[in-house]
């Protein structure tokens, strides 16, 4: 568990680096419930512009704000986060899928106790959140 | 045709009862790959101050659907949900979304504005409980992209 008194503006937490592959976006259907066949169906997909299957947004928000929880060690201190779905995580159906890169950085620390983490994610050396970021209960 | 800026402050009938299950909890934290003890363990869960296993903070957003379901539902609105993608979410969390949990959640326009052509839809899902304590305001953005255009283009 993170304290306040170790956590300074600045900070750099633990990277992660997440695998997606096509089975894993129908696992997240099945739990979320969206079931929009962009996130399955190649042939939808290229009807509606996509070069192929993507990931779902949510799916990648959730992997942005695990970075947090796993830092704070308690996922009910998040308190606030949010996300722009900038550009799409593209899943291809080589077995291998899309990996999800992901880095976090202190940008305040609060007097209430609450410290504010600018998060990045990127597949491909590319960004896909924009403005993301968390407030967690330290 | 762009969409109604009058339909901004238009507040929703509330979802169905929603009721959390421990084992949609866990299966949702497996879908997203997160293996905090939090979301499985009743006891890890009391050790750490929750009356049960809690659930993963974006799982809110499974409650918000419930509840734009309504906007999106709204021939009046005449929102193309074909054309919808999304462009922000934002989750402000009252307290954790703990199994045994039964929720419902009220829609709220927040703002509607046309851009470039396209149609910017913000829904604000106010979560409680059904008796009536706040849980989690979720905060949607949905572009419905080219729906926003007058006629022809020249």
């Amino acid at each position: 568990m993170t304290t306040p008194q170790q956590v300074a503006k600045g900070d750099r937490l633990p990277e992660s680096s997440v695998s997606i592959t096509r089975t894993d976006l129908v696992r997240y259907a099945g739990a979320s419930g969206d079931f929009n066949p962009i996130h399955h169906s190649e042939s939808f997909a290229h009807e509606v512009g996509l070069p192929d299957v993507i990931a779902h947004g949510m799916l990648t928000m959730a992997l942005a704000t695990r970075l947090v929880t796993d830092w704070v060690g308690d996922p009910g201190r998040i308190v606030e986060h949010g996300v722009r779905f900038t550009r799409p995580v593209v899943v291809p159906d080589d077995g291998k899928g899309a990996t999800v890169e992901l880095s976090g950085k202190v940008a305040d620390v609060a007097e209430d106790g609450t410290a504010k983490v600018n998060i990045t994610a990127k597949c491909a050396d590319q960004g896909v959140l924009g403005g993301a970021y968390a407030v967690v209960r330290l | 045709m762009p969409l109604d800026e009058g339909f901004i402050g238009r507040e929703y009938p509330p979802s169905s009862p929603y009721e959390v299950g421990r084992e949609k909890i866990r299966e949702f934290a497996d879908a997203i790959k997160d293996d905090s003890p939090l979301y499985r363990d009743t006891e890890a869960a009391k050790a750490a101050g929750y009356q049960d296993v809690i659930a993963p903070p974006t799982f809110a957003m499974r409650l918000s659907v419930l509840a734009q379901e309504a906007v999106v539902g709204d021939e009046q609105l005449g929102l193309d949900y074909s054309r919808v993608v999304h462009g922000h979410q934002a989750f402000r969390h009252h307290r954790p979304i703990r199994a045994g949990d039964v929720l419902v959640a009220v829609a709220h326009v927040d703002d509607i504005k046309a851009r470039a052509g396209n149609d910017f839809l913000t829904v604000r899902a106010e979560i409680g409980t059904v008796e009536g304590e706040p849980v989690c305001t979720a905060t949607s953005t949905l572009v419905a992209r080219g729906t926003a255009e007058e006629g022809e283009q020249s």
